[in-house]
């Protein structure tokens, strides 16, 4: 009864565009953000930040990014984990040539980095669409991978190969090193992903984004109205591949302080942000974060259920996982394609009516 | 573009009183092959600004292909198009599109994931100038563009009288009003020549008579120049101006309805001629 848009009357352009239409939904948009903001930080603890808070709001930003290219833009990528890497090395490089600057304005510029790389690798989705676009993404994936194996001027020629964060504080508290706090990795993140939803909404609602979904939907009308595609689809590589970029270096900086590029940015975590994408639901900035907070939240969930809660094998536990998301995936691709986002739009609908639905 | 402004300007008077100007697009001698087929061969005519327009002929006449080397989708093999008084090279689809060349489709081409109210922006975005950073920012300049321009779609709205289905996903539509949502996102760029390809196509009667009521209304409210396609010779004669006939990819007639209707090679490509 109280989700009721009688009464509720735009007298202006603008209230009508806004993200929250209906007051109901805008009052608990503002509640989750002061939760989130206000709540959170002073209850979280390790545990919580590293099991689920942090990487599921790094997910949800890599996400998005994807969300952007291939939910918006209709372009199929695989090369995620790859454009992650990208993200990772360039805020790593920046971090130790330029340990004066701000953390905050390496993450931002290894996105840009990122950027450019995304839309180079863009470039044959001017002629390819489709399957050929996604292996040509897939040669991404395993080119920047290799490269960054085997140059070792990325990881500063260091014995292990790998790579690990130095200590960085953002006023006056450490983000990245082992002395972080739960609440600062929660906070840097969450500060980060909130500015970078509102730029990704603001984008898919106004022209750029209708640019997007008129190649996504129908590419030679969409150039007959006046669409360049050549502009319209780099331009969502390189925004995509810089939300990507931006994750994949908190990942690395923040949540992992240390990495190993073909473990942790393997072709696994393509189809991790993929299918995090596909169940969250095509071309819907929420689907992003639903997707996010379920891929992140079963296997916790079924770790806590089934190793602790019925005494079964690690092991097993982690093969049921894969499992599971594996027939989700083709439950959503049969049975809703727009993923949870729809569902979620769905219950919206009868809501609206509820309970009186004629 | 070679500067050449040759325009025609005087113009003419149609029967019912409504003043044609000057040539607005000139096609010259245009031939367009696909290896061995030939499509159109050497056809020249022209469309003048305010003017109903129309081309009809047999299948497999050209008709499609003639309007899409009007609307730049092809390039034709021999020929010069001109516009605006400017010979008009080459150019890409979105190009044109900038020119001020707007057209429909014959089979529907909206974007079906996008609601009508974003299929009909997407149709001003030639028009939309803000650049990526202020659409990220979105307060300021891009809202303040975004709600001229959604007030300039929201009149087209009015006009096809298509208000209630506005937030509807183009997808879900019945095909008549599919086909009233196409001419509102061509007629949204503001044109100076909207190009319709079998606007009546697949309508009832009913329909075909709204939507008849909708391309004369364009064309006297908005002073927009259409050409159109279409099979219906009723539809035809009754709206258009000035007719070009083709068949076999060559032009077998152009006039007024009434001189077409009276022009016998006219009349053997519709009727078939008496072998004796």
């Amino acid at each position: 009864m109280f989700y009721r848009e009688a009464g509720d009357f735009k007298t202006t352009y603008p209230e009508d565009a806004q993200t929250f239409p209906i007051q109901f939904d805008r009052v608990r948009y503002y509640a989750v953000l002061a939760i989130a903001f206000g709540v959170i930080p002073f209850f979280i603890n390790d545990y919580w930040a590293n099991a689920v808070f942090v990487p599921f709001l790094i997910y949800a930003i890599a996400a998005i990014g994807l969300n952007i290219l291939t939910g918006y833009c209709g372009q199929v990528s695989l090369g995620t984990g790859g454009f992650m890497a990208v993200g990772a090395y360039a805020c790593y490089k920046l971090m130790t040539s330029f340990p004066e600057v701000s953390i905050l304005i390496h993450v931002l510029l290894a996105g840009g980095i990122t950027a450019c790389v995304g839309v180079l690798f863009g470039l044959p989705s001017l002629r390819i669409k489709g399957f050929y676009l996604a292996v040509a993404t897939l040669a991404a994936q395993f080119f920047l991978v290799w490269l960054f194996n085997k140059v070792p001027w990325f990881y500063n020629y260091s014995a292990s190969g790998q790579i690990n964060s130095p200590e960085r504080t953002v006023l006056g508290h450490f983000v990245t090193g082992p002395n972080t706090s739960a609440a600062a990795k929660y906070l840097f993140c969450l500060v980060i992903l909130f500015a970078l939803a509102w730029v990704a909404r603001n984008l898919t609602r106004g022209t750029i984004g209708r640019r997007w979904m008129a190649i996504r939907d129908m590419d030679i009308a969409a150039e007959i109205i006046g669409v360049n595609p050549l502009t319209a689809k780099l331009s969502a590589f390189a925004v995509s591949s810089f939300f990507i970029g931006v994750a994949g270096a908190l990942f690395f900086a923040v949540y992992l302080g240390a990495a190993e590029v073909g473990e942790v940015f393997g072709i696994n975590k393509s189809f991790l942000v993929l299918f995090m994408v596909i169940i969250g639901g095509l071309g819907s900035i929420f689907g992003s974060f639903a997707g996010a907070a379920f891929l992140v939240l079963l296997p916790v969930f079924l770790k806590n259920v089934l190793v602790e809660g019925m005494g079964w094998p690690t092991d097993l536990a982690a093969h049921i996982e894969l499992m599971i998301v594996g027939g989700l995936i083709v439950v959503f691709l049969i049975l809703e394609p727009h993923g949870l986002a729809q569902l979620w739009r769905l219950t919206k609908e009868k809501l609206r009516l509820w309970p009186f639905p004629h | 573009m070679s500067a050449q402004p040759a325009v025609n300007t005087e113009g003419y008077t149609t029967a019912d009183g409504r003043k044609i100007g000057g040539v607005l697009m000139e096609m010259k001698n245009i031939t367009l092959r696909f290896g061995g087929v030939v499509a159109i061969k050497d056809i020249s005519f022209d469309i003048r600004e305010g003017e109903i327009r129309a081309i009809i002929g047999p299948n497999g006449a050209g008709k499609s292909s003639m309007l899409n080397v009007i609307s730049g989708f092809y390039v034709p093999t021999e020929g010069e198009v001109w516009f605006k008084g400017y010979r008009r090279g080459p150019m890409k689809p979105y190009q044109v599109a900038q020119l001020g060349i707007a057209r429909t489709f014959q089979n529907i081409a909206l974007f079906d994931g996008m609601t009508v109210l974003d299929n009909i922006m997407t149709g001003r975005l030639t028009l939309m100038k803000t650049g990526l950073l202020a659409q990220a920012m979105w307060w300021g300049a891009a809202q303040k563009e975004e709600s001229a321009h959604r007030e300039k779609v929201e009149k087209i709205i009015d006009f096809l009288e298509i208000q209630a289905i506005r937030k509807t996903p183009v997808g879900r539509l019945p095909y008549g009003l599919k086909k009233r949502v196409e001419l509102a996102r061509a007629l949204a760029a503001e044109p100076k020549i909207l190009l319709l390809d079998e606007p009546m196509a697949g309508m009832n009667v009913e329909e075909k008579e709204d939507m008849c009521r909708f391309i004369l209304d364009v064309n006297d409210e908005f002073g927009t120049t259409i050409c159109l396609i279409e099979h219906d010779m009723g539809v035809v004669m009754d709206l258009s101006d000035r007719v070009v006939v083709m068949d076999y990819g060559k032009k077998i007639g152009d006039g007024t309805p009434d001189e077409v209707r009276a022009n016998p090679e006219v009349i053997a490509a519709y009727l078939g001629v008496a072998h004796d």
